[in-house]
């Protein structure tokens, strides 16, 4: 069921002339708004030494070229990188997601003494700074040991895999999914499981036949909106992993930051790489984006 | 109908579809695209470690990436029984990459390279050295010192033993402890100097020098002539520490320096207060705005022969990249330095700075007997030559090693530093590096920013008695 | 007796004001169980109890590399020291945070600005929508290098050739637009240049972040409300402020705390972008405590830490009741 349509018409304040003025001065507002963006782009075809040094960053370019992508990739382990952030990402995602929707289920199909203590308790964690956590998280983390076998660095403890990294992602945002999708189920009438409860299926069934079918259109919003958070942490994808070779792609545009040269086009097209997954995600998806930051928001 | 919302509306009644199968076809294709791209970048993962000592030297070694680990096995003697051993360090350039691969080579050891960026290896070194690899690469100075004493880096007295004949004095003491045992490996150095291009002082009739009356009569003369006296930058607030550490050298000596440094001299003495009204006299010939430019944009500034004079570290030419362009190298072969200039007779220009950097063992190594043979081939000749071959920014720590390949700026260099009474590390190497950054580069972006000395001073003294220093 | 239960009538009529509950199996209890305790045990012992711990350092000073048994209580002596000694970085960290907290509300009125416009049903919203939140799902090292060296820098960045005139170092010019002093300072607070720059790079991301929130918030209006008051003669400002703002209560919530809590944890942008000085907040003071050059202050860094979270804690539970008052009432 699609929105009520708006008649532009018939609210208050519609003149012709004035939408004309609104689309003119949207455009100029969205064409600034891109051009940080933009010169980045148009950085990244150019060489640094042979071209922008000598001409200046915003010249007409002497010679348009992949050269720096090839470059960037070669030279910040790219592949590699994706990698990692592959490997840290989708387990965080799923993860998060199904013990999100558990807490939830648990806590809103359910009347029980500390059902709203453990919501209290998974939001606030959200809210919380993570810088606040760091330093004794490092500590807690190297004094678990951890298999090889279950490893993916064999660093013999838990800190310094990959997998340290999954887990503090879950511990956060399962904070947040948890209050979204409590609240989101709340709206699944309760009818739906008394016909299960009635017909004698266990609470396991209710929850992935009924409840989880019923809750995906916020699982994909939340999904998106998750993904784009996950990529994108900076903070513990650095901090947790020492060794330059684990670290997530947004940690490996530091690789290029020369210790005694900056290669302003070589980061520019590194940038590029680094923003394209997001960028993609979000064209394609973009209505669950939007669907994923109200679900928790549109409260009366 | 009212208009008050009861209850949260669901996606789908605000416009939001089901999940399509379009959507999904999408979302999944864009992350078998990642994966597909994941599995390209992981085949680099290069030869098995046991090979090495079997195969005939076949030199091989692997592509050079810049970020991540390589996995070199070296053309030397087999030595496959010393397995993996792990060396840590910033090695993201290009030269110094190709610098640290070549060293390797010489090693005939199966080294397995963790490349950091130089902001994220010293900012996380802390944190790194909870979990280090085998060998790392610090600098020497209160900054190895400190870690030292906290026993959290290995003893290589042992090492020692057999390179201590080819260093000097100067550099076995700063490498030492202050229980008395070594704990670092130097490997090179750099001097600190005030760089300038010949043919442009050449023409203009300047004179380099000595004194520091002759030196602000030369700045002025320098502004009258329409020229940028002193190249200025301060990105990282640490390369206005250079001006300190030199005027306070020449003001109170080398002595006073190092006690300033280790947190024995109060910061409000008359002594320090008199190295600003020194620095102050020749802020009016610094390049305007210097806060945020990086010591590249300067360096650029002074081969383009707007300003005259930059006091910077050798590391100065590696701005200038021949490959690049056509006239870097004119540039770097008309580049010199002197000493800066005397100010007080009785200390005259005894004092060099020359932070030199090397190798630590890690308390631990997973790999003990194979860090001792890759520490002691750091302190060899044969190992710094090849490294210092490719990489002209620096000069061999070891007074053994070749030094007929050096280009004219290296030999003077060597010569300059030799020659040296004192050596200083300097001051973010010298003292508490929290200290440094936080508290003393803090406080000379402010008063450079127009503070008032007595207010910057005092807040620095009190800091300072907030830290311990070893 | 039949087993067809699909037809048989859901409402098997409990007594008005009662629910029947079914009593749960042993086998449920367990699942349930496990289903909260899982997810629970991993927030409650990666997330609160390191917090905890921070908590428990702050009063303690170590230099994070020895071993634990090196931890030295201390007292108080962190947060004395971080008030009175450090007040010279604590208290412009916390102005810079305050100043923050106003611009981005600004920018959220902005946001709900933006989004009243895109509202109108014109063409290419979609597209206008797509360009504003596009900042928003860029990593912030992404954003930091685009405007640290593509906009900002002194000698290439973008606005210094575009702005004719002299070059502006926009990064590093920590000199104040305004000052004031206070009488227990003995040094002035006020809104550095380069701390500016910051705020307008934090402008570019926050506002379409905000900006989609009250696009779907506008799409739960109900359009016939705003017919009636364009039939009742109202202008544009009119049905805005009497109609349309008060229905969207529930976002201004969301959005007035999310705001709150973005300005006090800053960190990102700022550290990408250099961390000059003058641009400092508290949560790039308990970083550089933690793990910095030093790395060593691990009790300074905790007492930052704490003052942190003390400052979000209020804001954290007026939004907790908030949300979960109106939960119970429905």
């Amino acid at each position: 069921m699609r929105a009520p349509t708006i008649d532009p018409r018939r609210m208050p304040g519609y003149h012709r002339g004035r939408r004309v003025a609104l689309q003119v001065g949207l455009t100029a507002i969205a064409v600034s708004w891109l051009v940080p963006v933009v010169s980045a782009f148009y950085a990244s075809f150019r060489s640094y030494r042979g071209d922008s040094l000598k001409n200046g960053v915003f010249s007409l370019p002497e010679r348009l070229s992949f050269d720096n992508y090839v470059d960037a990739w070669n030279r910040g382990n790219i592949g590699r990188a994706f990698g990692n952030t592959l490997f840290i990402l989708v387990p965080a995602l799923i993860l998060t997601l199904f013990f999100a929707s558990l807490v939830a289920f648990a806590c809103t199909r359910f009347s029980w003494r500390f059902n709203v203590f453990f919501l209290v308790l998974f939001t606030a964690g959200n809210l919380m700074p993570q810088q606040v956590a760091f330093q004794p998280l490092f500590q807690i983390y190297k004094r678990i040991p951890w298999p090889d076998i279950l490893s993916d660095t064999n660093t013999g403890y838990l800190l310094g895999t990959k997998i340290s990294v999954v887990l503090i992602h879950v511990a956060f945002q399962t904070g947040f999914c948890a209050f979204v999708l409590s609240n989101y189920m709340k709206t699944i009438p309760k009818e739906i499981t008394e016909a299960a409860l009635v017909d004698g299926a266990s609470v396991s069934r209710q929850y992935f036949q009924i409840i989880l079918p019923l809750t995906r259109p916020a699982l994909a919003a939340l999904g998106t909106l998750l993904f784009t958070w996950l990529y994108n942490d900076f903070f513990w994808g650095s901090v947790l992993l020492t060794q330059a070779d684990q670290r997530p792609v947004t940690s490996s545009i530091l690789v290029l930051n020369g210790q005694y040269t900056t290669d302003y086009n070589l980061i520019a097209a590194a940038s590029v790489m680094i923003a394209l997954p997001t960028i993609a995600v979000f064209i394609a998806l973009q209505k669950h984006f939007v669907g994923g930051l109200t679900l928790g928001s549109n409260k009366g | 109908m009212s208009g008050k919302i009861t209850r949260s509306p669901s996606p789908s009644e605000v416009g939001i579809p089901m999940f399509t199968r379009r959507n999904i076809v999408v979302g999944g294709s864009v992350l078998s695209l990642a994966a597909l791209l994941a599995a390209c970048g992981s085949d680099e993962k290069s030869s098995d470690p046991t090979t090495a000592g079997t195969a005939a030297p076949s030199g091989d070694s692997t592509a050079t990436t810049a970020g991540g680990s390589t996995e070199t096995t070296g053309a030397g003697a087999p030595t496959g029984d010393l397995g993996e051993v792990t060396l840590g360090g910033i090695f993201t350039d290009d030269v110094p990459n190709r610098a640290i691969l070549a060293a390797i080579e010489t090693t005939g050891l199966d080294v397995k390279l963790n490349s950091v960026d130089r902001d994220s290896w010293v900012q996380n070194f802390n944190t790194y050295l909870q979990q280090p690899d085998d060998v790392m690469g610090w600098n020497a100075g209160y900054r190895m010192r400190a870690f030292a004493s906290k026993g959290a880096v290995g003893d290589v007295s042992d090492v020692w033993e057999t390179i201590g004949p080819e260093f000097g004095e100067g550099f076995k003491s700063a490498s030492t402890g202050l229980d008395g045992k070594q704990y670092f490996i130097p490997y090179t150095f750099y001097p600190w100097g005030i760089f300038y291009r010949k043919s442009l002082w050449e023409e203009k009739g300047y004179e380099i020098p000595v004194t520091w009356d002759d030196f602000l009569v030369l700045l002025e003369k320098i502004k009258t002539d329409g020229l940028i006296p002193i190249a200025s930058s301060n990105d990282g607030g640490w390369q206005q520490m250079g001006w300190f550490d030199m005027i306070n050298m020449r003001t109170n000596g080398y002595d006073f320096h190092v006690s300033l440094m280790g947190g024995k001299e109060s910061w409000e003495d008359d002594k320090v207060k008199a190295v600003f009204e020194n620095w102050s006299t020749v802020l009016p010939y610094y390049q305007e705005n210097f806060a945020a430019r990086t010591w590249q944009e300067a360096a650029t500034s002074l081969g383009a022969k707007e300003s005259a004079m930059f006091l910077l570290g050798s590391f100065l030419v590696s701005n200038f990249d021949p490959e690049a362009d056509p006239e870097a190298q004119a540039i770097i072969d008309d580049i010199d330095f002197f000493a800066f200039p005397e100010i007080n007779p009785e200390f005259g220009q005894d004092a060099v700075e020359a932070p030199i950097d090397g190798y630590m063992k890690a308390k631990s190594p997973k790999n003990p007997e194979g860090a001792n043979a890759l520490l002691t081939a750091f302190g060899g000749a044969a190992t710094i030559e090849a490294g210092v071959a490719i990489d002209s920014s620096v000069i061999a720590a070891n007074s053994a090693a070749d030094t007929s390949g050096y280009t004219p700026l290296q030999k003077k260099s060597a010569e300059f530093v030799s020659a040296a009474k004192y050596i200083s590390q300097f001051l973010d190497r010298d003292t508490d590096p929290d200290f440094a950054s936080n508290v003393v580069g803090a406080a000379f972006s402010d008063w450079l920013a127009g503070g008032s000395i007595d207010d910057v001073l005092q807040s620095v003294e009190a800091q300072k008695q907030t830290y311990t220093f070893e | 007796m039949s087993s067809d239960t699909t037809t048989r009538p859901v409402t098997a009529a409990p007594p008005a004001g009662r629910r029947k509950y079914r009593v749960l199996s042993g086998g449920d209890r367990l699942w349930l169980k496990f289903a909260v305790g899982v997810p629970a045990a991993l927030h409650i012992g990666l997330v609160w109890i390191p917090s905890i711990l921070t908590a428990i350092l702050s009063f303690a000073s170590w230099d994070n590399l020895r071993p634990i048994s090196t931890v030295e209580a201390v007292g108080f002596r962190n947060y004395w020291q971080i008030l009175t000694i450090f007040d010279i970085n604590l208290f412009p960290a916390l102005f810079n945070n305050l100043v923050l907290i106003v611009w981005l509300f600004v920018c959220s009125a902005g946001g709900m600005f933006f989004a009243y416009l895109l509202d109108k049903n014109i063409r290419g919203s979609r597209i206008y929508q797509s360009v504003f939140y596009l900042p928003v799902v860029l990593s912030s090292a992404v954003v930091g290098f685009i405007w640290k060296s593509v906009m900002f820098s002194k000698d290439q960045g973008l606005l210094n050739k575009v702005i004719p005139g002299a070059s502006v170092d926009y990064l590093g010019d920590s000199s104040k637009m305004f000052e004031f002093q206070l009488p227990f300072m003995d040094f002035s607070l006020g809104l550095s240049k380069n701390f500016f720059a910051i705020l307008v790079a934090m402008a570019w991301r926050h506002i379409g972040y905000i900006m989609i929130l009250y696009l779907a918030g506008l799409k739960a209006v109900d359009p016939s409300l705003r017919e009636a008051a364009s039939i009742d003669g109202c202008t544009e400002w009119q049905a805005f402020r009497q109609v349309v703002f008060p229905a969207l209560k529930p976002i201004n919530v969301v959005v007035a705390v999310i705001t709150i809590i973005e300005a006090l944890r800053a960190f990102d942008i700022i550290a990408t972008l250099g961390t000059q000085r003058g641009t400092e907040v508290i949560g790039t003071l308990v970083v550089s405590s933690l793990t910095g050059e030093g790395g060593g202050r691990t009790g300074i860094g905790s007492a930052y830490g704490m003052l942190l979270f003390l400052l979000c804690i209020g804001f954290i539970i007026y939004y907790l009741i908030n949300n979960f008052k109106n939960t119970d009432a429905t």
